[in-house]
């Protein structure tokens, strides 16, 4: 049996169900409204695993699910060396979302990251600590900060209303998911100009290290030749 | 026990027969104080735990700075030290790199000649490894901060460059600013110019005063004149030096004489030479390398170097050291000691060994 995992909720789920009916193949809750049961029409061979997008990385990676649907940002904040574990088979497109930095508006002498480095140098000088970004994307946020050379800040974990942490002083930039940049602005905060960290949009990938039988591989073929992604 | 670990106690034990006290700092280090010293980017490479007591504990992820620490709070002069044990990496982009690994140090804190104890703990390790055929690399970060130190421009250019000698494109970038090489970003422009307006409120902990700190900093460096050309030339000639130390030594000279600033560095790189040389150390085929040293840990200032398996280009150094002797400034409280120390990893000159 090929498992598919997609989100169990909300936008996110009623997108993903649409993608998959445009392509001949339905997808759909079973069940009480609070239960995460989900079957699949169209394809025999094929179950519904009905998951957080947050924990499809890690299935994926585990080899649990198949096939599974999350966006990029959370496959690159959550598996170091992604491409061994997971392949991306289609970009679904919808679920936009880019990771950014941004700070204060009001900082206008800070445009770059360039720019936010000879900020973060002062600030530290002025305050005795580090500049503090907020943002729950650890790894992706570090490894982006260290190839554009800014030091001295600081991360300080966020997992919810990032955009409110500036203004209540407990952090001086964001790195944060944005689509439309509305909360950045009514938090009078700006993007920097070459602070896009990732462009991320909803994915559908395939583990690489799932069991599949013989019966699996005609499955996941004929799957993946439906949905335009082999 | 393992034959890494015997290697290791035995290696610990001849640095205790070569004057050494054996000491053992603590598994887990405040992470208060190494996120200090290093920065967030410590964080990918060391582990990180906690309790509600003490908060943020890591994993050591090596033992200089509990040694050093030790040594000021309460260690006699001069001094010497070693230990062997377990050190803790944090490892996400290369599974094949140990994430635990048996390191043995030896650390020297002496003031009175600093060249004779560069060479004592270079000539210590390359006779503790002989049993392979390794590559030796050296070099000198005093060189490249004195190069620093002595360009013809501001002060706050300078500290720009210090802050960055160790992450080389960012150095090369602002070398690159700083000499008119690459163009002045426009948001840049329209900022000096005046045109950079907000009617947003300034929210968050740094001040407008900052802000107009930073403008006014912005506007005197606009109004510097570039580095000259000669300057950096002779900037690049002292980077690119790559040679046995005669040959480096030989170059770096004539570089004094644009760079005068760097005389007095080079003069320890003399000395240093001696002092190898009466240790028995075949400085005429030794490496020199101005640039080595950058990429790696940020508290070394002066002389640095390496062991490298040549057949084994995949591996990291078997032993590698250098002088740090703003870090014992940083964490002296006021007090500073000269100091120069070197670790070996014991696993791998026991894994190649084994290997014909």
């Amino acid at each position: 049996m090929i498992k598919l995992g997609v989100p169990s909720k909300g936008r996110l789920m009623e997108k993903t169900f649409q993608w998959f009916e445009k392509r001949g193949i339905t997808l759909s809750r079973t069940g009480s409204d609070r239960e995460y049961a989900g079957a699949v029409d169209g394809i025999d061979g094929v179950s519904l695993v009905l998951l957080s997008a947050g924990e499809t990385p890690r299935e994926l990676a585990a080899g649990r699910i198949h096939l599974g649907v999350t966006g990029t940002d959370l496959i690159h904040e959550k598996l170091p060396l992604w491409e061994q574990q997971v392949e991306p088979m289609a970009e679904m497109g919808f679920g936009h979302a880019d990771l950014v930095l941004a700070v204060p508006q009001g900082w206008i002498d800070v445009d770059l990251t360039d720019d936010l480095d000879a900020a973060a140098a002062a600030f530290r000088g002025t305050h005795g600590f580090r500049l503090r970004i907020a943002t729950k994307y650890h790894r992706l946020v570090r490894d982006f900060l260290r190839e554009a050379g800014v030091a001295d800040y600081a991360l300080v974990d966020s997992q919810g209303a990032t955009e409110g942490t500036v203004a209540n002083e407990t952090a001086e930039a964001i790195a944060d998911i944005t689509s439309s940049g509305e909360t950045l602005r009514a938090n009078h905060l700006k993007i920097l100009s070459d602070g896009l960290i990732l462009a991320s949009q909803a994915t559908l990938w395939r583990s690489r290290v799932a069991e599949v039988t013989d019966a699996d591989r005609a499955v996941l073929a004929t799957l993946l030749d439906r949905l335009g992604a082999d | 026990m393992t034959q890494a670990r015997q290697r290791a106690h035995a290696l610990r034990d001849s640095f205790v027969a070569a004057g050494a006290q054996a000491v053992e700092p603590p598994i887990l280090q405040s992470a208060d104080l190494l996120l200090d010293l290093y920065g967030e980017d410590i964080r990918a490479r060391a582990y990180v735990t906690s309790d509600a007591l003490r908060g943020e504990q890591m994993l050591r992820p090596d033992f200089t700075v509990p040694v050093v620490q030790m040594h000021m709070s309460n260690g006699a002069e001069p001094a010497r030290y070693t230990y062997a044990g377990e050190v803790f990496r944090r490892q996400e982009e290369d599974p094949d790199r140990a994430n635990e690994f048996l390191q043995v140090g030896y650390e020297v804190f002496d003031r009175t000649d600093p060249a004779a104890a560069d060479a004592e703990v270079f000539a210590l390790i390359a006779d503790a490894i002989s049993t392979l055929s390794l590559r030796a690399a050296t070099g000198d970060i005093g060189v490249l901060m004195a190069a620093v130190d002595g360009l013809d421009t501001s002060e706050r250019r300078k500290a720009a460059l210090r802050r960055h000698i160790w992450r080389p494109r960012r150095f090369r970038a602002l070398l690159d600013r700083f000499s008119g090489r690459s163009d002045v970003p426009e948001t840049r422009a329209a900022l000096l110019a005046g045109e950079a307006q907000t009617d947003a409120p300034l929210t968050g902990l740094r001040s407008q005063a900052e802000i107009d700190a930073r403008i006014a900093a912005l506007h005197a460096d606009a109004a510097e004149p570039h580095l000259s050309g000669a300057q950096m030339d002779s900037l690049d000639a002292l980077l690119n030096v790559r040679e046995t130390l005669p040959f480096a030594l030989a170059q770096m000279h004539t570089l004094c004489v644009d760079l005068p600033a760097i005389r007095p560095a080079v003069k320890r790189v003399d000395a240093r030479a001696e002092a190898l040389s009466a240790r028995g150390v075949d400085v005429d085929n030794l490496e020199f390398e101005a640039s080595f040293g950058r990429t790696s840990m940020e508290y070394y200032d002066g002389f640095v170097f390496g062991f490298y398996a040549e057949q084994r280009p995949d591996l990291p150094p078997i032993a590698s050291g250098g002088r740090y002797d703003a870090l014992t400034r940083r964490l002296g409280s006021g007090q500073e000691i000269p100091a120069v120390g070197a670790v070996i990893r014991p696993g791998l000159l026991v894994e190649l060994e084994a290997t014909p």
